[in-house]
């Protein structure tokens, strides 16, 4: 029988009495959450798709080149000047977020979320050194690769808080925007919202960590275990950023 | 290391004192979460079964006025004539709350608690407060959902299913009003407590099983009960997504559900650029594991009814698991055959056609399993096993219905009647109600330590079984002749008017039905203080669960857990002193069990050496 050939190995690893992924059911139950959210996230992806293709492709972008000076108003200008948002053409993301903070009056398409994308990998970059200083049981690396995270996390954040104040400030509303389609904006703010809620989530469960890093508390156990757990749920939120990034940016 | 976490983390749980307060109300105990699951599951069952006999007293007797009903419902009620909007919210919250807050939470919430943990041989489950955690979240959108009968405008109006434009638009009926927002907090508060509950059954499940307790040595129920969590798992998420984007449309002014056409509809509002088209799909991605939510944990609690009772090896063990998962894996691509009238692609149509016919291959294995281990059994009719054998019944007499709903062409013509009301309470209903009931007589020793009457157990099948088919049988012709379903009364088409008696015979039957339920809750709740104290093992069943003493306590068993030598179906087996052999006995003649597992009844031992 089929059965029969398995090796005595794996028998024995689905044999009850332990876990057959080795893993405790803590970091089990991380993961099988991951899975269930990454299914949230993929039904408002493709609420996003099914609408965003029920519009016609963006208008490719011939006339403004990066670093070409704009007007203050850049909403107004890329509307009469380049006719290029209109009501049944999606509009191309890189003419809505050309903007860089302290910077005025230059096209500048996609720098500042690209900048925003590369400080979330960072984090993500730290919070892998963290988890492996955590297997080496160093707790003062450990907390320092766990702070730089959280800062990481936090500048996100913010990042994001002045990208949509921008927006906001151009006239972009759940109801309406100036750059086409209705829905344009409502998908943005609720997709990059509802991420941005899973950042502000990780970086409270983070700080937390973080506490009980420094208070010792896993030094006493010790493991480390806490600190892989909430880096999984790190790691899953920076690589659902990577898809919305390609989604909202990108194509 | 893992080994050692799980067995610090019971240590912990063990010893904590049980004040009032932490034994009955937030209890971490697996036992008594399931027991808090099945009371709200009955309590909101009951709820659900009055309102379909208000509205069933509405379609039967179009022009009558029942002075009564001002006295339950109120304004609603007026004059005795009930009320057209307030018909469509009893509607809507009666599927509501049979296919969630019954059959979803109710069932699988209660069994999924009550046995994974003693079948898996675990002390509890992964995590006992977030297992408490689901249930208070289960509690709170019960509540919300209560609550949403008494705003006004009535609760939700627009169908279970609260497709757009109705349910996006808050002035477009009465019903979708306030009470639709707080359909959506309750459903939002349901999908969290299914979320928790749903991890922790499939974390318990792979990584807690107790020593020896091989996959393929896992009781049927706890088959089902896994793949149940992961449909769950995966397609609640979906459900809140949609739900969210809902939430936008009726509160924030974003326009995902609403097109030109309902815009106009609507009175010229600026709403376009969405479709509800999208909603039908984000909701049916999660309604239509969502049937098998119900389906699977009624399926799994008949298959050991039915081995127990019929004292024989469950027929097919590892074809059970096969159609089991072929079963959940075909739900996830089938959910457009409930839109095959929405103008889709008629290619695209055929392919949904495709993957639901196909699901009657699994379905069909199920069933001649069933059939092939009651055959030539030594059957014990106890009131479970006569619901277990009445579900097998209803599955296949419901089952055959979905043959021609599953039909592209033949669904245009069903679509939205009555032969889909019946189609779905015959094979979704009543069969996992039926499901239901033979896991609460099966198990009540367990939850209770007390044995429930037999005999009015088995008045209440007799009386439920006859009332169940005499309500669902005659919706088929009703939906063959076109008859619509959820309209308040068909008064104004002659052609009905044929039904007239027809809907009477409907109506009377499920008032019946409806009384022979008393039956069964006077027999729960009496002998859950006034039982015969029940033996340990009052089933003669091989199952983990009868091997832990009657009274109940924090930990399951006394001293170690069972370590578990075979699989859970050694009933009869030639040579043995007694007709069962519970799953702890260590089998002498063999070292390694696996063969045990391959499905062939134990009798059969000549093909058993033949394979080998």
């Amino acid at each position: 029988m089929a059965t029969n050939t398995l090796s005595t190995e794996k028998k024995f690893n689905w044999g009850g009495g332990k876990s057959p992924f080795s893993v405790s059911y803590g970091k089990l139950m991380m993961w099988i959450f991951l899975l269930s959210d990454a299914f949230t996230f993929s039904s408002l992806l493709i609420a996003y798709g099914f609408i965003r293709y029920s519009f016609q492709s963006p208008i490719h972008n011939l006339v403004v080149k990066p670093f070409d000076h704009l007007s203050h108003d850049f909403v107004q200008e890329m509307v009469e000047k380049t006719k290029y948002f209109v009501q049944d053409h999606w509009p191309s993301p890189e003419l809505v977020f050309n903007h860089f903070p302290f910077i005025h009056g230059m096209h500048l398409p996609l720098f500042f979320v690209s900048l925003m994308t590369f400080i979330l990998i960072l984090s993500s970059v730290t919070m892998v050194l963290a988890v492996e200083a955590g297997h080496r049981n160093a707790k003062s690396e450990v907390s320092k690769y766990m702070l730089m995270t959280i800062i990481g996390g936090a500048m996100f954040l913010g990042c994001q808080a002045w990208e949509w104040t921008t927006f906001i400030g151009e006239g972009a509303r759940l109801f309406g925007n100036p750059y086409g389609p209705r829905s344009f904006a409502a998908l943005f703010f609720i997709v990059t919202g509802f991420h941005g809620f899973h950042v502000f989530s990780g970086v409270v469960l983070n700080v937390i960590i973080y506490i009980n890093v420094l208070k010792g508390t896993y030094e006493k156990r010790g493991h480390y275990e806490m600190v892989e757990k909430v880096g999984l749920y790190w790691h899953f939120v920076d690589l659902v950023w990577v898809f919305v990034f390609t989604f909202f940016y990108l194509i | 290391m893992s080994d050692h976490n799980i067995d610090n983390h019971h240590e912990e749980h063990e010893h904590h004192k049980d004040s009032f307060l932490s034994k009955y109300v937030f209890s971490m105990d697996h036992k008594m979460i399931a027991r808090q699951f099945l009371i709200t599951g009955i309590i909101m069952g009951t709820i659900g079964m009055l309102m379909s006999m208000i509205f069933r007293l509405q379609l039967a007797y179009p022009d009558m006025t029942f002075p009564f009903l001002e006295g339950i419902i109120g304004h609603w009620g007026k004059d005795g004539k009930l009320d057209p909007n307030f018909y469509l919210a009893l509607i809507t919250i009666h599927g509501t709350i049979m296919v969630f807050y019954v059959l979803t939470a109710g069932l699988s919430g209660t069994f999924s608690n009550l046995l994974i943990p003693l079948q898996v041989g675990a002390r509890d489950m992964a995590s006992p407060f977030m297992n408490m955690l689901s249930y208070w979240f289960f509690f709170a959108s019960s509540c919300v959902l209560l609550f949403s009968l008494f705003v006004d405008g009535g609760p939700a109006s627009a169908g279970w299913t609260v497709y757009p434009p109705l349910s996006a638009l808050p002035k477009a009926i009465p019903g979708s009003g306030t009470g639709m927002t707080l359909w959506l907090v309750a459903m939002i508060l349901f999908i969290a407590s299914a979320l928790l509950g749903g991890i922790n059954y499939i974390a318990t499940i792979l990584n807690m099983r107790t020593k020896g307790m091989k996959m393929t040595r896992l009781p049927l129920t706890i088959w089902a009960f896994l793949v149940t969590a992961i449909l769950g798992l995966l397609s609640f998420p979906v459900l809140l997504g949609g739900s969210l984007l809902l939430v936008f449309d009726r509160s924030f002014g974003t326009s995902f559900y609403l097109s030109e056409i309902v815009a106009e509809f609507a009175g010229g509002i600026e709403r376009t650029g969405g479709s509800p088209i999208l909603f039908q799909h984000l909701f049916w991605f999660l309604g239509h594991p969502e049937v098998y939510i119900i389906l699977l944990p009624a399926l799994g609690i008949t298959s050991e009814v039915i081995a127990t009772n019929a004292r024989k090896p469950i027929f097919g063990y590892r074809a059970m698991i096969g159609s089991i998962l072929a079963i959940g894996v075909l739900s996830f691509i089938v959910w457009g055959h409930h839109m095959f009238i929405t103008g889709m692609n008629p290619f695209l149509g055929s392919v949904f056609m495709l993957g639901t016919l196909i699901i009657a291959v699994p379905s069909a294995v199920k069933t001649f399993n069933y059939l092939a281990t009651l055959w030539q059994g030594n059957l014990k009719l106890t009131p479970a096993m006569m619901f277990a054998i009445g579900l097998v019944s209803f599955f296949i007499s419901g089952g055959l219905t979905g043959i021609y709903l599953g039909n592209a062409a033949l669904d245009i013509n069903l679509h939205d009647t009555y032969f889909v009301v019946a189609h779905f309470h015959l094979v979704m209903g009543s069969a996992a109600i039926f499901g239901m009931m033979a896991g609460i007589y099966h198990w009540y020793p367990k939850l209770f330590g007390r044995m429930m009457n037999e005999t009015a157990g088995h008045i209440h099948f007799w009386l439920t079984i006859i009332s169940a088919y005499c309500v669902f049988f005659p919706m088929h012709f009703l939906g063959l002749a076109g008859v619509p379903r959820r309209y308040y009364a068909n008064t104004a088409y002659d052609q009905f008017d044929v039904f007239v008696d027809m809907n009477q015979f409907i109506t009377i039957a499920a008032l019946l039905g409806g009384l022979a339920q008393l039956i069964f809750l006077v027999n729960f709740f009496y002998n859950i203080f006034k039982g015969k104290r029940s033996p340990q093992n009052p089933w003669d069943s091989n199952t983990l669960e009868w091997t832990a003493p009657v009274e109940h306590f924090h930990g399951n068993w006394i001293g170690e857990i069972p370590h578990v030598y075979r699989w859970a179906y050694d009933y009869s087996k030639p040579g043995a002193e007694q007709d069962f052999i519970p799953q702890n006995v260590p089998d002498e003649g063999q070292t390694d069990c696996m063969e045990e597992a391959v499905g062939l009844p134990a009798i059969g031992n000549h093909a058993a050496s033949a394979e080998a």
